[in-house]
């Protein structure tokens, strides 16, 4: 809210110091006690150098049809200024930019400096100004920019060589104020003028318009209100001006309303506005005459009803059942809080007026701003909540100074539904209580003094407080807001500085958070770096690399873009996509690994279940030395990706790790392709992703694996146990074997550790050949078998007797040839 | 020439020899020393000499090629290290060329920053919850927005633009709910719940450089006897610190969460302050919201607000790193590009 302090200070005594300082001082002052600071200081604090002119005489420009040239006075001498508006004419008074002034350039938001300067062979000293040209908003200026310069009014007051940002208010200093959703109370100059008061010590005083002409008759006698259904208002109240002259307000309401950011219209809306601002209550006027019923209702749309079929304007569908109206009879005027039919707007040919002010539920009037997508000065205040007892007195005031405007007449009265269950809101509480939240010890005095500041009614009793809140306060409801009241006017940087005692508690991370963060240490210590990628993907790539087979995905329901609507259901693929980015940038060797969840969403009418997965991928070289070795022979493989995985298995305690050639994952290479076991449990797959794959992206050689971390966790239950390294010797016979091609690795591992006797301690595999020498679909393969007595020497006799039976069982069951 | 002489013309003969630089010494050995060499052959002529005269040959012999042998030894250690030295030169490495470096992975920015609040408040004897069970990131509206004391249509929603899966089911936008969660089942009778809760929560932003439709948070809560407003003010001011330096400060404003009350919004100042520091110089940047749980919070959870009182904070780690190394765009954290995450690797902070 942009509070223009000048005006604040009609509420104060004595009045808040408006120097530059003290106001920097307040803005501080109410960012430490109530809500954020925007901005300090002026709507136009860079600008200077802007005059109020008399156009004194006027010709046209010889070698121009549309620049004139003008002699202003700035109140001491004439001056010379070409210009080039459309409007301007003899005896008005209007802005002058002098030379030597600067004002924000409305192209490039620049401040500018202004020049003499010479328009087809005519000298300008200035130029006569708009008021988008000085630095007003385009939105809040009255007149278009294509109506050329501005002109003041005769009984705006102002005089030649006047301050123009002076007079225009644009010197007044402002401070604008953000807002919390429970702060409604301050988004009226009403409420701040409170809020400040109590901060600075001021006193307040309410402000309001009266005096104006009353007419005998009755408001109610015009027209009347009721509410159709009940919780859609807690009140509503109408009051009637007769025989205005609409027109526009006089600078004064003018200025104050484009300095709050609101364009001025006419004396009427102005008068809606300008009381809007200063007391919170939404307000609106309708032309009278043009209501074809004088019985305005409030009520729920029906179905098929719509807002505003003249004027050219599309007519808006309103939601039936869910969006409060107006209805004057049965035509609908307005959607409450939010808009009205232009046909029932106030114009010029506007002769009596009906104002309307009401108390909406906020919860419709949320709702409806949401969905048409329509936010207003009103609805923005109904939806966070108004002062219930100070629609009628703002009402008053309203009408009051449209009457004034242009000296109409006030009908006596206002019409009125509802305003019957407002309550009083009391809270109880306790001056200890407030402490011991606080953590301070406040005496009773100092605390009910707080509150007192703050314009609440404190009854206390011996520490118990019984606290009368004011309408304007809907925000205090429940004793813990009183302990936020005290505490912030209190000033937080006053409490004390302390770490809970008491009880003790140990801090400790479970079983499952070691494994979790042992696994991230171990891959970061394999050389992967790690990522955190988006979990939002297309559903496509969020079932791309799925561990088991494609579940339903979890789909928003209103995506922001096309390229995340689902939650993912596996690591890879936004792996892949990290890969494509560095690929992009020319970054060629990439180890990315990433732990996060994965979303499998079985039942739809629950949550999903979420997995906590370990994935990684491997791009491009291993080399650790860029010259020593080439980089060919270090380029990443399956058994590069492979042995990382078989050192993490074996370092996070997962026993009985096998891998399974698997065809069964439609985006790997179908040859290049492992499915890992646990024993018979499967916790997950690697390999290469397939060619196409990667070719379609244009992508080099990926290989990848994915794992589920929860399988691990609870598989990795192995109690570390130490065995005396053995001081006996270890006696090795290598192995070379001839057989089929189709036989695997492990299939001749099983044979060996089958048939090997108990002093096998291991195998290790140290050569594969294929081609010269050995027949068509034979490979040799060559092992190196370790065996050793941890308690005895072992003799060679016996070692030489469980070799033979290795390759005895080799011969017999796999077809081996012993080489 | 007498024997005796002949035979110091030897040792002369042998020096000489000796001090030629590519002298082979095992030849000049075998010459003078060896069975056959020219001492021996002096000594076997000596037969006719009277035996004082052999005495006296004989003891010159002896000197001679005593003298003769330290010679030869001293020229071939002299020789052995002209050959180290030379095999140690050829051997000279251009040191200043690139060692082989193994890679060791680094751990996301975010992930440290995590780290360093985890560790900071296990030191302070909080529980960490970031399980599927307890800290789920798709959640129910009522844990997120019901239980947090936002019920449907309340203003403050509009705080967090959200991703909805139905109109019950949620992606979080905050780690608030695993409050909820954890405070039900807390067994009070065995002391205070302390907890923090890391993790991914998403909200229906356009992604830019300061907006990130993902991005995490760590929530913290301490519910029992007594906790007060100061406790929340220290125990921020220690992560603070520990985050950004001892010497930096903090101050609390008032704010508005409907999960607390009262709330406040919390700076922490951008450069250090000491005692001497104005306070017109300090510059403060917002960093976190925090607050006293709302007695309708507690009460939801079956916690008599009148017995137990409790503060919350949410600390946003990726505002934390780019506060931190100065990340001008948010996207930079989960793009990925190694050239980013590597930056990071210094260890031990």
């Amino acid at each position: 809210m942009k509070t223009n302090l000048k005006w604040l200070n009609e509420y104060l005594t004595p009045g808040l110091d408006l120097s530059k300082q003290a106001v920097l001082d307040l803005a501080q002052q109410i960012e430490l006690t109530a809500v954020e600071i925007e901005e300090v200081g002026q709507v136009a604090a860079q600008q200077d150098g802007l005059v109020v002119v008399r156009v004194d005489e006027l010709k046209d420009h010889p070698d121009s049809d549309h620049l004139k040239i003008t002699q202003v006075f700035d109140g001491q001498e004439k001056i010379q200024v070409v210009t080039g508006a459309p409007n301007v004419s003899e005896g008005q008074l209007v802005i002058l930019a002098t030379v030597g002034a600067h004002i924000i350039d409305r192209e490039s938001g620049e401040l500018v400096k202004i020049k003499k300067a010479k328009l087809r062979g005519e000298v300008s000293y200035g130029m006569l100004a708009a008021l988008q040209e000085i630095g007003l908003p385009d939105a809040v200026c009255p007149e278009p920019i294509e109506n050329g310069i501005h002109v003041f009014a005769e009984q705006d007051g102002v005089n030649p060589g006047d301050d123009a940002l002076a007079v225009l208010g644009l010197k007044d200093p402002m401070i604008d104020t953000d807002l919390t959703p429970n702060r409604a109370d301050l988004l009226s100059m009403r409420g701040m003028a409170y809020e400040v008061a109590a901060m600075t010590g001021q006193k307040v005083a309410e402000v309001a318009d009266k005096g104006a002409k009353e007419a005998a008759f009755l408001a109610d006698d015009q027209a009347t209100v009721q509410i159709g259904e009940t919780g859609l208002a807690t009140g509503v109240a109408l009051s009637v001006v007769n025989g205005v002259s609409v027109d526009k307000s006089p600078l004064a309401i003018q200025s104050r309303l484009w300095t709050s950011g609101i364009k001025p219209e006419n004396n009427v809306v102005d008068a809606m506005h300008y009381w809007l601002l200063a007391t919170g209550q939404p307000l609106a006027a309708f032309d009278l005459d043009r209501l074809a019923d004088k019985v305005i209702t409030v009520r729920l749309a029906k179905e098929g009803e719509v807002l505003g079929q003249g004027d050219g304007e599309e007519a808006m569908a309103l939601r039936s059942g869910k969006d409060i109206v107006l209805v004057a009879g049965e035509q609908v005027i307005a959607l409450a809080g939010i808009a009205m039919d232009p046909m029932f707007k106030v114009s010029h040919s506007t002769k009596n007026v009906l104002l309307v002010a009401g108390q909406y539920n906020p919860s419709f009037i949320r709702q409806a701003a949401r969905r048409h997508g329509l936010r207003s000065e009103s609805s923005f205040r109904l939806e966070r909540g108004i002062d219930l007892t100070n629609t009628k007195p703002a009402l008053q005031s309203a009408a009051n100074a449209v009457a004034k405007a242009s000296d109409a007449t006030l009908a006596k009265g206002q019409a009125l539904a509802g305003f019957d269950n407002i309550e009083e809101t009391v809270i109880e509480t306790t001056v200890s209580r407030i402490n011991q939240v606080l953590g301070t010890t406040l005496s009773d005095e100092t605390v009910v003094d707080l509150l007192e500041k703050l314009n609440l009614t404190v009854a206390n009793n011996d520490g118990r407080l019984k606290v009368t809140v004011p309408g304007r306060r809907t925000d205090l409801t429940i004793p813990a807001d009183l302990v936020e009241e005290v505490g912030r006017l209190y000033g937080y940087d006053n409490l004390p500085t302390a770490l809970i005692d008491g009880q003790s508690t140990a801090g400790d991370l479970t079983r499952r958070q070691k494994k979790i963060r042992a696994s991230r240490r171990i891959f970061e210590s394999l050389g992967f770096d790690q990522a955190i990628s988006y979990a939002l993907m297309t559903p496509e790539k969020a079932t791309a690399f799925n561990m088991m087979g494609k579940h339903p995905v979890l789909a928003l329901d209103y995506p922001m873009s096309s390229d995340r609507t689902v939650a993912r259901q596996n690591l890879i693929s936004g792996l892949i996509d990290d890969v494509a980015y560095n690929v992009a940038r020319s970054v060629k060797n990439i180890a990315l690994y990433e732990q996060g969840r994965i979303f499998l969403n079985d039942n739809a009418a629950k949550q999903p279940v979420e997995e906590e997965h370990i994935a990684a991928v491997l791009v491009g070289s291993l080399a650790e030395s860029t010259w020593e070795t080439g980089e060919k022979e270090e380029e990443v493989d399956f058994y590069a990706l492979k042995g990382r995985v078989e050192t993490y298995l074996e370092n996070i305690g997962v026993d009985q790790v096998t891998f399974k050639q698997s065809k069964a994952h439609a985006n790997m290479h179908p040859g290049q392709t492992a499915d890992v076991y646990a024993g018979d449990i499967y916790i997950g797959y690697l390999g290469q992703v397939h060619p196409e794959f990667v070719a379609k992206q244009k992508l080099p050689v990926i290989f990848a694996f994915e794992l589920n971390l929860e399988e691990i966790i609870l598989l990795s239950k192995r109690e570390v146990t130490y065995q005396p390294i053995s001081r006996y010797p270890q006696i090795t016979r290598d192995l070379a074997i001839l057989l089929d091609d189709q036989i695997t690795n492990q299939e001749v591992l099983d044979v060996i550790w089958e048939s090997a006797g108990q002093y096998l301690k291991d195998v290790s595999f140290f050569d594969l050949y294929k081609g010269q020498g050995t027949p068509d679909g034979k490979k040799s393969l060559a092992y190196q078998l370790t065996y050793q007595d941890q308690h005895d020497t072992l003799v060679e006799e016996k070692v030489t007797m469980d070799f033979a039976k290795v390759t005895e069982a080799l011969a017999k069951q796999l077809g081996a040839e012993i080489r | 020439m007498t024997l005796v002489e002949e035979l110091q013309g030897f040792l002369k003969e042998a020096t000489t020899e000796l001090a030629k630089p590519d002298v082979d010494v095992e030849a000049v050995r075998v010459t003078f020393l060896g069975k056959k060499g020219k001492i021996t052959g002096v000594l076997k002529s000596m037969k006719d000499l009277s035996i004082d005269e052999k005495k006296e040959v004989g003891q010159v012999g002896n000197q001679v090629r005593t003298a003769i042998q330290e010679k030869i030894e001293e020229k071939k250690a002299a020789q052995a290290a002209a050959a180290l030295e030379e095999k140690l030169a050829a051997e000279t490495l251009d040191v200043t060329l690139p060692g082989a470096k193994p890679k060791i992975g680094t751990p996301h920015v975010l992930q440290q920053i995590m780290d360093e609040i985890e560790a900071h408040f296990l030191g302070l004897g909080y529980q960490i919850i970031d399980d599927p069970v307890d800290s789920p990131e798709v959640e129910t509206d009522e844990y997120n927005f019901e239980r947090e004391n936002l019920p449907k249509d309340h203003p403050a929603r509009d705080m967090q633009d959200t991703f909805y899966i139905t109109p019950e089911i949620l992606l979080r936008t905050q780690t608030s709910p695993v409050q909820s969660r954890v405070m039900e089942k807390h067994d009070f009778s065995k002391g205070p719940l302390k907890m923090i809760a890391p993790g991914k929560v998403y909200r229906r932003d356009t992604d830019d450089a300061t907006h990130s439709h993902q991005f995490h948070q760590v929530e913290g809560l301490v519910v029992g006897k007594n906790i007060t407003m100061a406790d929340l003010k220290g125990t921020l001011l220690s992560i603070m610190q520990e985050l950004f330096g001892e010497k930096h400060q903090i101050r609390l404003r008032p704010s508005y969460f409907p999960f607390t009350e009262p709330s406040v919004e919390v700076d922490v100042s951008w450069n250090e302050v000491t005692a001497d520091t104005k306070p017109e110089d300090i510059k403060w940047i917002e960093v976190l919201g925090a607050g006293m749980t709302h007695p309708n919070v507690l009460k939801m959870d079956g916690i008599d607000p009148e017995e137990y009182t409790a503060f919350a904070f949410g600390l946003g780690p990726d505002r934390f790193a780019m506060l931190k190394y100065g990340v001008e765009d948010i996207r930079q954290f989960y793009l990925n590009d190694t050239r980013f995450l590597e930056q990071f690797n210094e260890r031990g902070n």
